[in-house]
């Protein structure tokens, strides 16, 4: 990006314009086009995903009368959030109620920032890539706070508490479990840890040892909770507190906390792929090294695959569990969930201490172990089909 | 009533933290008091100090319609006192009128009768459950009960042509005849209907979320469920056989053969959330038993008794029971002889269980009243009628 702007700026193109003028413009059109042209695609196809995913499931239809299959329901739903009149209730905090949406946007959207699509695209390889995951990830729970407190209204309040509570409390498994993979890798940089690992599953680094495999359940568990999805979605827990703290909100205000709340779906399962999924990681066979657009074109499919396998994951689970109370989610956390990451990180100490390079036969064991646990879970499903006697017809886009 | 592992006491001297509790007004318009119910809710944050039930938003002057539209024209009215299950409030009706008149209703209308109702309890333990679980947070099975209650439905619409508020039954037996082909449609229903009830179960009953959100969770003791005069499924949880089918016979059920299941705190105590909803399953079950039977046993002949038009039932009073979706439905009429009726007054299920609310919730969590209305089938027009 940089250097394309150099390149430009000595041919001349830009006239007399200052060096720094440039570069702020050019960082401005590059914000744009990720943010328009990727991240909220991203999210509203996300939410399109989700409701014909839940709709197959409850044995229903779901929408399919926009565009081609109803491809384009999210944005004509977007577009008619944005063209509702916006209310601010009387009582509110007027500045705080409108700053928290952005609040909650922006922290989701630098997220993007340092998640890898291929080799060649990303937006900054950041050599703390991690840690800035986590921490601005950490902006949108000051939104919601801010969004609850702002709308002077109980529920949104005991809504943007809960939300405070459960995701500060998550992020200590969630980070520690992160770390834990840091001290494998030797390194915070999102891309360092794809590349360590390979493209076949006994590289990967879910199958390490026994601890990242464990970890890989808890960061999975730790994040959904951050996430504020089912079985953790009491913050808009929306048969207790009607919606939580986006109860008061309308219009584009309100568009923005569920673009959020989907697009974060994604940042979930983009973590998880890369920490112990393999990330882009591609076989490049015959020729394909010679080809880098044809390389990262496989790579950014591989990448948006994985990733949508665990957004799809994820739906299932919202639509299949109901909501855990909250006593029981601060159980779920303190009681199990940190302790075991505690086990994990000082296993992945020890294990990385007496087995710098990895132990080759545990990771085939654990190789065997997950491929095992999925053909279980496969031939569960299939009794359930039998005994169900459902007729199976592939038709994804009926 | 405590909760393992939140037994916190702030001490509120020596902190120097005043904490005062929250008046969370709960309703009457919010997502999980299925219909217009409100309940003022003391709250010490997440926690429960008193739920207050502030009932009759949906007065609607039931009983004193009665005195002018006449018996007959009583009827409809009475679809509209409990619309989750009208056939019960419909059968009821007749019942305390054919007891004020001394009319028999023919023994094939009786058993029409018991088939609408019959349906009709499926159709509302359907309900009850789908939405219990769907307060509690897990929405693809509320789907899978609605469903089948769709089914249900349109055999009723079949039967007496509606929906919801049936209107099917009249005062000495019913308006119509089963339609032709009826008993193989139902039997073939509920031949589909049986397996599904399997998948309710591994898919809801044996959920480890839902179990740990509903077991434990505002018990009943057997005593304080009969001082509070809870009826039906609410009671039966408690571990109190007593069915007014069973009990005080009515109707034809004498001569069919079910069981009365009760609680037995499977998964917790006896009288739980948890019990409340798995005896309404059971009961499901029962019902799939009662209807095959009345198909094996209708008799022919007429299904409904000659009744005059000017319907005028000598002076007295009478008090019918009749065992509704959500228990022991009490119809009390009083006649001075003339073509309307000088009082009726219905006695409900929902009422009672409104009532016991306040008790049980105190000391839960916010999130454990929506399971506990929920647990409870509170139906908001039969509480206020």
């Amino acid at each position: 990006m940089k250097e394309l702007l150099d390149g430009w700026i000595a041919q001349g193109v830009f006239g007399s314009l200052p060096v720094d003028l440039v570069y702020l413009i050019g960082l401005l059109a590059a914000g744009v086009v990720v943010v328009f042209g990727f991240v909220l695609n991203v999210a509203g196809v996300t939410t399109f995903v989700e409701r014909r995913v839940w709709a197959r499931i409850q044995s229903r239809v779901g929408p399919n009368r926009v565009g081609p299959q109803g491809i384009l329901q999210w944005l004509a739903d977007g577009v008619k959030l944005l063209m509702k009149e916006e209310t601010i209730p009387y009582a509110a905090d007027a500045r705080l109620f409108k700053l928290a949406p952005y609040v909650v946007v922006l922290g989701f959207i630098a997220a993007f920032v340092a998640i890898p699509f291929s080799s060649a695209l990303i937006a900054a390889d950041l050599n703390l890539g991690l840690l800035y995951i986590t921490s601005v990830t950490s902006l949108v729970v000051v939104g919601i706070l801010m969004a609850g407190w702002a709308s002077n209204n109980k529920w949104s309040l005991i809504g943007g508490i809960r939300a405070a509570a459960q995701i500060v409390s998550y992020e200590i498994p969630a980070a520690l479990t992160i770390f834990s993979v840091v001290l494998i890798t030797g390194t915070f940089s999102t891309q360092s840890i794809i590349q360590q690992q390979g493209w076949a599953p006994w590289s990967w680094y879910i199958f390490h040892s026994p601890f990242t495999f464990v970890g890989f359940f808890v960061l999975f568990t730790a994040l959904l909770a951050e996430g504020n999805r089912t079985p953790f979605d009491l913050p808009e827990a929306e048969s207790e507190l009607v919606a939580g703290f986006v109860t008061e909100y309308s219009g584009a205000r309100y568009l923005f906390f569920f673009l959020v709340e989907w697009g974060n779906l994604y940042v979930i399962s983009a973590v998880l792929v890369t920490l112990f999924l393999g990330g882009w990681q591609f076989p490049v066979v015959g020729g394909l090294g010679d080809r880098p657009v044809a390389l990262n074109a496989l790579q950014l499919l591989t990448f948006v695959g994985k990733s949508y396998f665990g957004v799809i994951v994820i739906m299932w689970i919202r639509a299949t569990l109901p909501r855990i109370r909250v006593d029981q989610l601060m159980t779920t956390c303190w009681k199990y969930l940190v302790p075991i990451s505690f086990v994990n990180f000082m296993g992945t100490a020890l294990w990385v201490a007496v087995w710098p390079d990895g132990n080759r036969v545990v990771t085939a064991a654990m190789t065997v172990l997950g491929f095992a646990l999925v053909g279980y879970f496969l031939s569960r499903v299939v009794f359930h089909l039998r005994r169900s006697g459902a007729r199976l017809t592939f038709s994804p886009l009926s | 009533m405590s909760l393992v592992g939140f037994e916190v006491e702030v001490d509120r001297s020596e902190s120097g933290l005043e904490t005062e509790e929250m008046t969370l007004n709960m309703g009457p318009q919010h997502p999980s008091t299925h219909g217009v119910l409100r309940f003022v809710v003391k709250a010490d944050g997440e926690v429960m100090r008193q739920a207050i039930p502030d009932v009759g938003y949906l007065h609607r002057s039931i009983e004193k319609i009665s005195e002018k539209v006449g018996y007959h024209g009583f009827m409809p009215y009475t679809d509209r006192v409990d619309y989750v299950a009208a056939m019960f409030c419909n059968q009821g009706w007749g019942m305390v009128s054919e007891r004020l008149g001394g009319i028999e209703v023919p023994k094939r209308g009786e058993y029409c009768r018991v088939i609408a109702a019959e349906l009709n309890r499926i159709s509302s333990h359907l309900l009850s459950v789908g939405t219990m679980v769907l307060d509690i947070g897990a929405i693809t099975p509320f789907f899978h009960a609605f469903r089948e209650r769709e089914k249900i439905n349109d055999l009723l619409e079949e039967l007496c042509g509606a929906r919801l508020t049936y209107n099917y039954m009249r005062i000495g037996g019913v308006a119509w005849d089963l339609p032709p082909g009826y008993a193989g449609k139902v039997l073939a229903f509920l031949e589909q209907f049986e397996p599904m009830l399997e998948e309710y179960d591994s898919l809801v009953t044996s959920n480890k979320i839902y179990v740990g959100r509903c077991a434990h969770v505002a018990a009943i003791s057997a005593e304080q469920a009969i001082d509070y005069n809870l009826v039906g499924p609410n009671l039966r949880a408690s571990g109190v056989r007593y069915d007014v089918r069973r009990d005080q016979p009515y109707s034809v059920y004498p001569e069919l053969e079910f069981d009365v299941p009760v609680g037995i705190g499977m998964v917790g105590t006896v009288g739980d959330s948890f019990d409340r909803y798995w005896v309404r399953l059971q009961e499901i079950r029962e019902s799939i038993r009662i209807l095959r039977q009345c198909f094996r046993q209708i008799p022919d002949g007429p299904v409904i008794a000659k009744v005059p038009r000017k319907f005028k039932p000598p002076a007295g009073d009478a008090y019918v029971r009749v065992e509704s979706g959500r228990g022991d439905m009490g119809w009390y009429a009083v006649s001075d002889g003339s073509e309307f009726p000088y009082r009726c007054r219905v006695r409900t299920g929902s009422f009672a269980a409104m009532a016991i609310v306040d008790n049980i919730s105190r000391g839960l969590m916010l999130a454990d009243l929506v399971t506990v209305i929920a647990s409870l089938d509170i139906v908001a027009p039969e509480v206020d009628r």
